[in-house]
């Protein structure tokens, strides 16, 4: 819950790059608005062709006062419109929907030096873990202003936590990121993660495979899982993190007919206390939800 | 904007305009304005949040059953050109849960509250009318598009002599006024109206969806998980504009016209076709604030055209 009714508000748009191949960055100005963002919400873009009719959901990939950044890729006509749509025009956009990533259980669950949070996503999973980490790294070293990037050398913060006891220490965030060909938004996620490795099924760049499969070169797993990208690695991971007991929490994909929770169109099964299978709106209760109590079908 | 609990009531605010006559009676119950919701588009909590709920003439509550029903796997949505298809197979929490935790919620509003009601034989749906009798709702809509699960799943609504049966079976039993919703996917939509008309309906409330698909060329399968789904938005206007203006022609009692509305021109086409209430359905899932903006653009478009009356714009039709 982000504590404001939802609205959709005029925006500005202020760029729309291509920084991969079919691969876009639009950035976006709330119009007289200030908006509370949790990493792992999503925004409806409502687009001006009317005969497309559906918002199009997107993730939140940074955000920052006004701003808010979002990346996607051309998949069909919704995007390839969007795609077109130029720096000054403007766009109908909702106030991030759903509820973000459980961030204050990470920050309860993993103390100290030893410790690793790691972000596993795979593609256009990965957008969203840029303010994950941002948002991550500020609790972590206790800042209070979210649009400072934190110094990612390790020298000075072993030698800033050297004399401390273990259980004040920071953990380490690492970034799990798998490409089928092109890596984009690396440089970015590098600027709050302390590592960042990557996976590409073709083998250009990085390690050649998926993100399951490099998460498991670990000689160390992990101590919190945080993951987004195709259901069946989430489900892989999920299930990674089952066996090991480790806890973990992943962001869903469904078809939307309102992202705001009025038409039951998103729905995903979720086991709750390990019990009861209950039906659950990934667009108002999730995106987000932990990866144990997912019920994967198929 | 933010949604007001019981005791909290606020005087309609739309109807300000003492010169303009937004009320309708339909089978005895006064809504303060035509403006509705549409079955399943609508969530008191969630929809609440974009708009005040009391600023509607009634709201249209989701299907209920007389069991929970877990509805589809998903996909259930798919896009359309101007309109979406649903295949969400209505699920609901059951008629007990939402007597017990979502009727005294909507309650709380100054608004009408009909209770759209889905059953897959014809005990089903005289069950579930028999407990929603023993509530404060105001009236009940019969949802007759589901499938008759003892009739090799045609729905109740495409034959008229199950549609009939349905609307005599259900009016034996009920103390509240009741609406039938027909299904377009009939060849003779005046000949269902008659016949529901015939067995005591207090209203009738049209279009459902139009059944559709959607294949998707390059997975070469279907979009939705249950193949076929639901058309509903824009691209489904004319048709139901058409079916509202030979049902009205067809019977006396009132008629609910919904399909495709998205703006308050769109309203006052359905009003000139012989609709007495309106719903507003795909386009507030589009547009959350739809059905407000819609009552603020009928009222502007009577105010710019000289109607002071809905009944004035209902005798417009040449
Ligand atoms: C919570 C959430 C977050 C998302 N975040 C991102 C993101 O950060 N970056 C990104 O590139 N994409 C993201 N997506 C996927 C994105 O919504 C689709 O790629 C986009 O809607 C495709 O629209 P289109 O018109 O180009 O495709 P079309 O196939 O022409 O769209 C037709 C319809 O299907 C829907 N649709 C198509 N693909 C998807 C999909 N994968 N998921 C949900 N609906 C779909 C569209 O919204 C539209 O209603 C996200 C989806 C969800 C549910
Ligand atoms: C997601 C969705 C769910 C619906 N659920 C119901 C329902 O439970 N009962 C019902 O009678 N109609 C249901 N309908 C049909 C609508 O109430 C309405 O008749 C139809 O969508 C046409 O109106 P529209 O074009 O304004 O949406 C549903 C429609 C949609 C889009
Ligand atoms: S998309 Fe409508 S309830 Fe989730």
């Amino acid at each position: 819950m982000t504590g404001f009714e939802p609205r959709i508000l005029e925006s500005k748009i202020l760029g729309n790059d291509c920084i991969a191949r079919e691969i876009y960055r639009l950035t976006l100005k709330y119009d007289n608005a200030e908006v509370k963002i949790k990493p792992g919400q999503f925004v409806n873009l409502y687009l001006n062709d009317k005969s497309m009719i559906l918002p199009r959901p997107v993730s939140v990939c940074e955000a920052g006062n006004d701003r808010l950044t979002l990346v996607y890729r051309v998949v069909g006509k919704g995007t390839e419109a969007l795609s077109g749509y130029a720096p000054g025009e403007m766009i109908r956009v909702s106030t991030p929907l759903g509820n973000g990533y459980d961030i204050s259980d990470v920050v309860s669950t993993v103390k100290g030096a030893s410790k690793k949070i790691v972000l596993a996503a795979g593609g256009l999973g990965v957008p969203p873990m840029i303010e994950l980490a941002k948002t991550l790294r500020n609790e972590i070293e206790g800042r209070a202003d979210n649009s400072a990037t934190p110094d990612t050398s390790a020298a000075s913060n072993t030698g800033a936590t050297a004399s401390l006891p273990d259980t004040d220490k920071k953990p380490e965030i690492v970034a799990v990121v798998g490409f089928q060909d092109e890596v984009f938004l690396k440089e970015e996620l590098e600027r709050f993660c302390h590592r960042v490795l990557v996976a590409t099924d073709s083998g250009i760049s990085g390690f050649h495979g998926n993100v399951v499969e490099l998460m498991k070169t670990f000689e160390q797993p992990g101590d919190y899982y945080l993951a987004c990208g195709p259901k069946l690695m989430l489900k892989a991971v999920s299930e990674y993190c089952l066996e090991k007991n480790l806890p973990i929490q992943v962001s869903l994909e469904e078809r939307m007919g309102c992202g705001y929770g009025a038409c039951v169109g998103c729905t995903c099964k979720i086991k709750e206390d390990h019990e009861s299978v209950k039906l659950k709106k990934v667009c108002k209760d999730g995106p987000v939800f932990r990866g144990n109590e997912v019920v994967w079908d198929d | 904007m933010i949604s007001l609990g019981k005791n909290q009531k606020v005087v309609n605010s739309g109807n300000s305009d003492s010169d303009l006559d937004l009320r309708v009676t339909i089978a005895g119950v006064t809504l303060d304005n035509p403006v509705t919701t549409a079955s399943g588009t609508f969530s008191a909590r969630e929809s609440g949040a974009f708009y005040d709920i009391n600023e509607l003439g009634a709201v249209i509550t989701k299907g209920v059953s007389l069991e929970p029903w877990d509805g589809n796997p998903t996909p259930r949505i798919a896009e359309a050109y101007g309109g979406m298809l649903n295949a969400v197979g209505l699920q609901n929490p059951g008629v007990d849960a939402f007597i017990r935790d979502e009727l005294p919620y909507l309650k709380g509003f100054d608004t009408k509250v009909i209770v759209n009601v889905a059953g897959k034989t014809k005990d089903e749906y005289c069950r579930a009318v028999e407990k929603l009798c023993e509530t404060d709702a105001d009236m009940l809509e019969i949802n007759i598009s589901c499938p008759n699960i003892k009739e090799g799943g045609i729905s109740f609504g495409a034959d008229t002599s199950m549609a009939a049966e349905i609307t005599r079976a259900v009016k034996k039993i009920s103390k509240k006024p009741i609406i039938m919703k027909l299904t377009p996917n009939v060849t003779d939509i005046a000949e269902i109206a008659r016949a529901v008309e015939a067995e005591g309906a207090d209203g009738i409330s049209l279009i459902n969806t139009l059944l559709g698909m959607k294949i998707d060329i390059y997975q070469k399968k279907p979009v939705l998980w249950n193949r076929m789904g639901g058309l509903s938005g824009p691209v489904v206007k004319p048709v139901a504009v058409r079916m509202v203006y030979q049902v009205r022609r067809a019977v006396k009692i009132p008629v609910i016209g919904l399909g495709g509305i998205m703006t308050g021109e769109d309203a006052v086409e359905f009003f000139m076709a012989g609709a007495d209430v309106i719903s507003i359905g795909t386009a507030a899932l589009v547009d959350p604030e739809a059905p407000v903006r819609i009552k603020r653009e009928l009222i502007h478009f009577m105010k710019n055209n000289g109607y002071r009356s809905l009944q004035e714009i209902k005798d417009a039709l040449l």
